[in-house]
């Protein structure tokens, strides 16, 4: 392989370490609030608004609903809105922030709806508010589910990444694309695959260490 | 617990009044409505270890969520220091809640803390700094004897050491009223005795009132001064302990007393029991005795005075509230002419009976 196709694959790597970092800090930041959100304001629960959980929960769906592929097609006046272009990495990264929304909202609600009750009834009994009994309970309780969730999503977000190369989104899937596919050179698209496979293990490997450290009650001792 | 919780103006040194106290939980979803409390009238006097015991469902945790506003009642008023706490908005409602300790069957522990760290939850909500967070601690910890386990999480520690752990949690804003709800139905005997010897400890140190909801009577006989009992939302007898257990009224405290380690019947018996008397048959009778007549060499003196064979079936003495007294169940001819001496001499020895049925 040439040393300049090793360079673009050097590249395109790093453009996906920054559209999987840029959307997924941005889609998370987002989509944290949101998921406590719905796991939070069903009837009955420390912020009730069942109604306006019901719509969030539809529009979530929604979201999550719509096949990645269509939603890069479909946003993309909103993409050159933000962003002044519909193709290369600047442009992928609204539609991969755009779907990790949703996907962080459910996963977030799911970690957070696993946590026992009674620590929410006990944290009142103390007479905390709202607020602490989020903080202060429910996402340090959730801590280890968190991070196992954000893993995920960095996890899917790395594939979401290589689709958005279909449509001249930038990084290793662009080059694979481009390379592998069209001018048929499957050895750079074995390199491309494997550079996917290696980032992904790593990051499943960081974020699995890490929820173990944050897990106290599944300790061996 | 005073039986005038009925008039309008409560004991002045009641803890807790809960005044003609109803929940109507509404029907929703498969569920239809529910009356879980109904017209409930009670009084909990400060110092007091009081009990309330009920079968599953009778209503026991709807009660006692109700005195730290966990639920609002939908009829009557419930009064902590003479604070109606329905009436109070949330931010008067977590202030009171924090003058009140709770502890739970399930400890409710949170597993990303340690020891230490749960401990001082209740005092980090209420705002209080670090270094007075830490001075609170530590003598806390040491009070319930678990000083040396403080950075361990609760995933490391056993049923009893957690239920302390909770207590300590409890006790760390310095509440004058503690409430307990099952705090010892997940533990074995010899925990649940421990736990209820630091609770009374407690309550005689620290002075504070404690309001124990359980469905065993051997909780409540172990600390509670005072009980009430519960059945289908409502309170069908009360009073101090030691009258409760010596003269109970309600059959289902009479149930639930019967449940009692030496008060049980060995169940060929129980399975031999007739209602009603044959020719020959002989009666089973439950004796309660305490107080001077717990002293008196009473069976030799009942075996003289019945003049006839007297089997002794199940017996037990014990300690009520620090009262001594003992339970007896004993056999004797079912005649008239047996019963009769037999009547004759509990009535002069001053003795309760309870006729529990006859056996051939
Ligand atoms: N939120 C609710 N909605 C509807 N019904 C309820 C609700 N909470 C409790 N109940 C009903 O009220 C009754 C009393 O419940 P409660 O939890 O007070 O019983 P308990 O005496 O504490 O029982 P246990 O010993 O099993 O804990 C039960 O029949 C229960 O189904
Ligand atoms: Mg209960």
């Amino acid at each position: 392989m040439s040393p300049d196709l090793l360079l673009r694959i050097g590249s395109a790597t790093i453009d996906t370490i920054y559209m999987v970092a840029v959307a997924g800090l941005i889609g998370s930041l987002i989509g944290l609030p949101i998921g406590i959100f719905l796991a939070t304001s069903g009837k009955g629960e420390l912020f009730p608004a069942p109604t306006l959980n019901h719509i969030v929960g539809l529009i979530v769906n929604a979201t999550r609903s719509t096949p990645f592929i269509i939603l890069v097609v479909a946003i993309i006046p909103f993409t050159r809105l933000l962003t002044g272009t519909s193709i290369g990495t600047k442009a992928a990264i609204v539609p991969l922030t755009i779907a990790t929304i949703p996907f962080v909202a459910r996963l977030v609600e799911a970690a957070i709806r696993e946590i026992d009750k009674g620590l929410i009834e006990a944290a009142r009994a103390m007479g905390a508010t709202p607020m602490q009994i989020v903080f202060k309970v429910l996402l340090a309780e959730a801590r280890p589910a968190l991070t196992l969730a954000l893993t995920m999503t960095a996890v899917s977000l790395i594939g979401y990444s290589a689709m958005v190369g279909a449509v001249g989104g930038g990084g290793l899937g662009d080059l694979g694309i481009r390379y592998g596919y069209q001018r048929f050179m499957p050895d750079v698209m074995l390199v491309v695959v494997i550079v996917l496979i290696v980032l992904v293990q790593l990051v499943q490997s960081a974020g699995d260490g890490l929820a173990r450290r944050f897990d106290k009650k599944n300790r061996k001792t | 617990m005073s039986v005038s919780a009925q008039s309008a103006t409560p004991s002045a040194d009641a803890a807790v009044v809960f005044d003609g106290v109803s929940k109507h939980f509404p029907a929703s979803g498969n569920s239809g409505a529910f009356t879980a409390l109904d017209n409930v009238s009670l009084t909990v006097d400060r110092g007091s270890i009081t009990g309330i015991i009920g079968r599953s469902g009778a209503g026991k945790s709807t009660l006692i969520r109700l005195v730290n506003g966990l639920e609002k009642p939908t009829g009557g008023k419930v009064l902590v220091n003479g604070v109606d706490v329905g009436a109070l908005d949330e931010a008067a409602l977590r202030a009171l809640r924090r003058s009140v300790g709770m502890i739970f069957q399930h400890f409710n522990l949170l597993s990303s803390r340690t020891v230490f760290g749960n401990v001082a939850l209740p005092l980090e909500i209420s705002g209080m700094d670090k270094r007075a967070i830490e001075q609170r601690v530590r003598p806390l910890l040491d009070l319930v004897g678990l000083a040396d386990k403080h950075g361990r999480y609760p995933a490391e520690l056993s049923g009893g050491q957690k239920q302390r752990i909770g207590i300590a949690r409890a006790l760390a804003t310095e509440p004058k009223l503690l409430l307990s709800d099952e705090a010892t139905s997940a533990l074995d005997p010899e925990t649940t005795q421990s736990i209820l010897e630091l609770l009374k400890r407690i309550n005689a140190e620290l002075g504070l009132t404690v309001l124990l909801i359980t469905h065993e009577m051997e909780v409540v006989k172990a600390v509670t001064s005072d009980v009430a009992v519960i059945d289908h939302g409502r309170i069908v007898e009360r009073g101090h302990t030691f009258d409760v257990f010596t003269h109970p009224k309600h059959a289902t405290t009479r149930a639930l007393l019967s449940g009692l380690a030496g008060s049980k019947l060995p169940d060929a018996v129980v399975r031999a029991l007739k209602p009603q008397p044959a020719a020959g048959d002989r009666a089973v009778v439950r004796l309660t005795f305490f107080g001077a007549a717990a002293e008196k060499p009473l069976i030799s003196q009942l075996i003289k005075s019945v003049g006839a064979e007297v089997n002794i079936i199940a017996g037990t003495i014990d300690e009520i509230g620090g009262a001594p007294y003992g339970s007896l169940v004993v056999a004797y001819g079912a005649d008239a002419e047996t019963s009769g001496r037999a009547e004759r001499f509990f009535t002069e020895n001053g003795l309760v009976t309870e006729v529990l049925g006859y056996v051939a």
